[in-house]
Formats: C-alpha cells, sequence, structure tokens
C-alpha cells in the first residue's frame, strides 16, 4: 500500500462543507488537465487551486458563483483559456468542467408554535431546510418543545420580516399555521413583501374565506393571493400532524417542479372528509 | 459529500488511499442529482452512493482500478445506451455520467 496523499485543497473544501459555508468545487472532467481544481467561494476571496489558465479560472470561477446562487450543479464547456462563445471555440480543444454547488440550505420560516409545526419542523429538516419557528406567546415558542428547529423566536411577524425578510428567496418558504387572523394577516403580508418562493397558510375552509376578506381589506391583491398555498397542503386527505406536514412539504416540492398534483386551495369542500 | 466526511476522515487517519465518483450529469430517469457522491478505499470499503443501488458494485471496480493506477481519472457512463447495459445499467432506464478520480488533492 503507498502513502495516502495530502489533501490541501480537499482540507480546506471539507472544512467549508462542515461550516455550512457556500462552496464550489470546479473540476476539470475532460481535457489536458483532467482532475485540476478550483474552489471557488462568494465572500470575494482569491478561488484556491487552478484550472491551468488564469482566465480560465476566472471564467469558471465567475459561472461557479452564478451556479451556487442558484443552488445547481452540472457540467460546462469552455475553450482552454476560457472562451465560451461558438465562434471563439472553432478549432479549440473543448475542456469540460464540472462544477460542484453546496449553496446554504433552503430556509423555511413556520409561524404558529402548535402540535402540526413540529411535526412540519421534523419533516422540513429532512429534506434540508433550516428552519425557523415563530410565535408571539412566551409559554409556547420555547426551544423545548421544538428541539429541532434551527432557531425558536418569540416575535410577532411584523419585526422578523423587518429584520430578516431580505434573506428569502425562491427556494424559501413560509407557512403559516397560526390560524389567527390577528396573527395570519401580517405574516402573508410580511411574505407577500419578500421573494420568497412558497406561502402557505393554515386553516379550514371557513377560517380561509374570513381570512380572505381580511387580506383584500388591508389591500391584498391578486397577484398576492396567487402567491397563497391557502388552505395550505396537497389534498391527500390528511389528518394527524405528521401527515398534514408530509402534505405541506409534497405541496412546496410540486410547486417547485410544477407537477399538476392537486392543492387544497384549487379542491373545495370539507378538508377531511 | 457532506455526508462522506466522517467515512473519509477516519479512513485518513488509517492512511488509507481514497477514491471519490461523483455524478456529474445524468440522462432521463436518474435516481440520484449531479453531485452525488460515492468513496471507495484501496482496501474496498464503500460510503455514498451514486444510484439507487443499480452501478454501485461496478464503480467500485473503476475506483479501485484507478488507485491502482491501471485506469487514470475519467468520466464513466452507466446507462442501456452502452454494451454493458446488461451487466451494470439502471434499471430505470437513465443514464448517469460518472467522473472518478483519487482524493489526492
Amino acid at each position: 500500500m503507498t502513502t495516502a496523499p495530502d489533501t490541501p485543497l480537499f482540507d480546506r473544501y471539507a472544512e467549508l462543507l462542515r461550516t455550512e459555508t457556500p462552496v464550489a468545487l470546479a473540476t476539470i472532467i475532460e481535457g489536458d488537465q483532467t482532475g485540476a481544481k478550483l474552489l471557488v467561494t462568494t465572500d470575494g476571496a482569491e478561488p484556491l487551486g487552478t484550472l491551468g489558465h488564469p482566465d480560465l479560472d476566472r471564467v469558471v470561477a465567475r459561472d461557479a458563483i452564478a451556479e451556487l446562487e442558484a443552488a445547481r450543479s452540472g457540467v460546462r464547456s469552455y475553450g482552454p483559456e476560457g472562451q465560451t462563445t461558438p465562434e471563439d471555440l472553432i478549432d479549440q480543444p473543448t475542456i469540460r468542467v464540472f462544477v460542484e454547488s453546496h449553496a446554504p440550505p433552503p430556509q423555511m420560516w413556520i409561524f404558529g408554535a402548535v402540535d402540526f409545526t413540529a411535526a412540519l419542523a421534523r419533516v422540513a429538516k429532512i429534506l434540508g431546510y433550516r428552519v425557523t419557528v415563530c410565535d408571539a406567546r412566551e409559554v409556547f415558542a420555547t426551544k423545548r418543545r421544538f428541539p429541532m428547529a434551527d432557531a425558536v423566536r418569540v416575535t410577532w411577524p411584523t419585526p422578523i420580516f423587518d429584520e430578516l425578510g431580505a434573506e428569502l428567496g425562491p427556494r424559501d418558504a413560509v407557512c403559516i399555521l397560526t390560524h389567527d387572523p390577528k396573527f395570519d394577516v401580517p405574516a402573508v403580508q410580511g411574505a407577500l413583501a419578500t421573494r420568497v418562493g412558497y406561502i402557505g397558510v393554515m386553516g379550514s375552509r371557513k377560517t380561509h374565506d374570513k381570512r380572505m376578506e381580511r387580506l383584500t381589506e388591508v389591500g391584498v391583491d391578486d397577484d398576492g393571493f396567487n402567491r397563497l398555498m391557502s388552505p395550505i397542503g396537497l389534498d391527500l386527505g390528511a389528518r394527524t400532524p405528521e401527515e398534514t406536514a408530509v402534505s405541506i412539504c409534497a405541496e412546496i416540492i410540486a410547486r417547485r417542479t410544477g407537477k399538476g398534483v392537486p392543492s387544497l386551495r384549487d379542491a373545495s369542500g370539507p378538508i377531511h372528509s | 459529500m457532506k455526508d462522506l466526511l466522517p467515512d473519509i476522515e477516519r479512513w485518513r487517519r488509517d492512511g488509507e488511499r481514497i477514491a471519490v465518483a461523483r455524478v456529474v450529469d445524468i440522462e432521463g430517469s436518474g435516481p440520484r442529482l449531479p453531485g452525488a457522491a460515492m468513496a471507495v478505499t484501496e482496501s474496498g470499503e464503500v460510503a455514498g452512493s451514486v444510484s439507487g443501488g443499480c452501478v454501485e458494485g461496478a464503480v467500485v471496480g473503476e475506483a479501485l482500478s484507478i488507485l491502482d493506477g491501471t485506469t487514470k481519472p475519467r468520466v464513466v457512463t452507466f446507462g442501456y445506451s452502452d454494451d454493458e447495459a446488461f451487466a451494470v445499467g439502471l434499471t430505470c432506464g437513465g443514464t448517469i455520467h460518472l467522473f472518478i478520480e483519487e482524493l489526492a488533492w
């Protein structure tokens, strides 16, 4: 057995993965320098390693940051000096580079510290979300009740959206389980003011109808209503908190993939029939 | 890859050489997305997976031949389109492209 080689680039990469720091690893998978690597972070630091030419490094680093922001991994083709336009690539050997992205985990904010919250937080953790539970009631919003959550915040919706709403993007989700209008309405308004990809709001058909009236009163328009999944979840006939959690997470997946599976929003009649 | 770190670190402490196979591309139906990884040691220990269990056996062989110097780091393709389909094809009918190399960087 020969000795194991030193792995300085891998060691740095492993450290970034462990601390959940966004990082992209670019590897030449076809070309003269197969195996050459460039490790790219979003903090503005110089990339580590090299793919063999400074211009290629520069172009790949730029593309890797874009891939990282979209949480996408895949293969891209370049000329030996980073050329990307088809004219520049004629009669040039092609270098194929695999960019492996490690984006920060998507976030799920859950409003309302209820039994459904604990189940949803568990299922969301399985799917890789960073979960924040929010409730204005100090007695209910405790880490002890939601040990699976990454953060538990005693707060009304408006302050947390003001503070952190700008962090939310298309991969993230806001689930409003309070079914209490004095909490739901500001939570929906807060969520609609962000770029969050999924907004689901819990409640019976009756609660839903009342909520829609109140939201209309505060000025939510059709574009806003189109973004709301209310009542939250797929029409699975879910009953328990755990089944409901699965129906919510399944709806989030279906919205992302664009599959035409039936949501409760688009059905009518009692939810538990 | 993150899931593999504890095993990889343990093996490295033991002075083992390691090959890593990563899914770089899939066509049609494929069970694991690009970035899914599997690590194989010289002594044949395995961590992680790159498919639903269809091609892992063949990947171990490829990984060992990289560690013993028989083959160079390269892209290996598994799927119905290649001649070995019946030996190591994906039951889902898709094609996966893996990049396999030694962990020496």
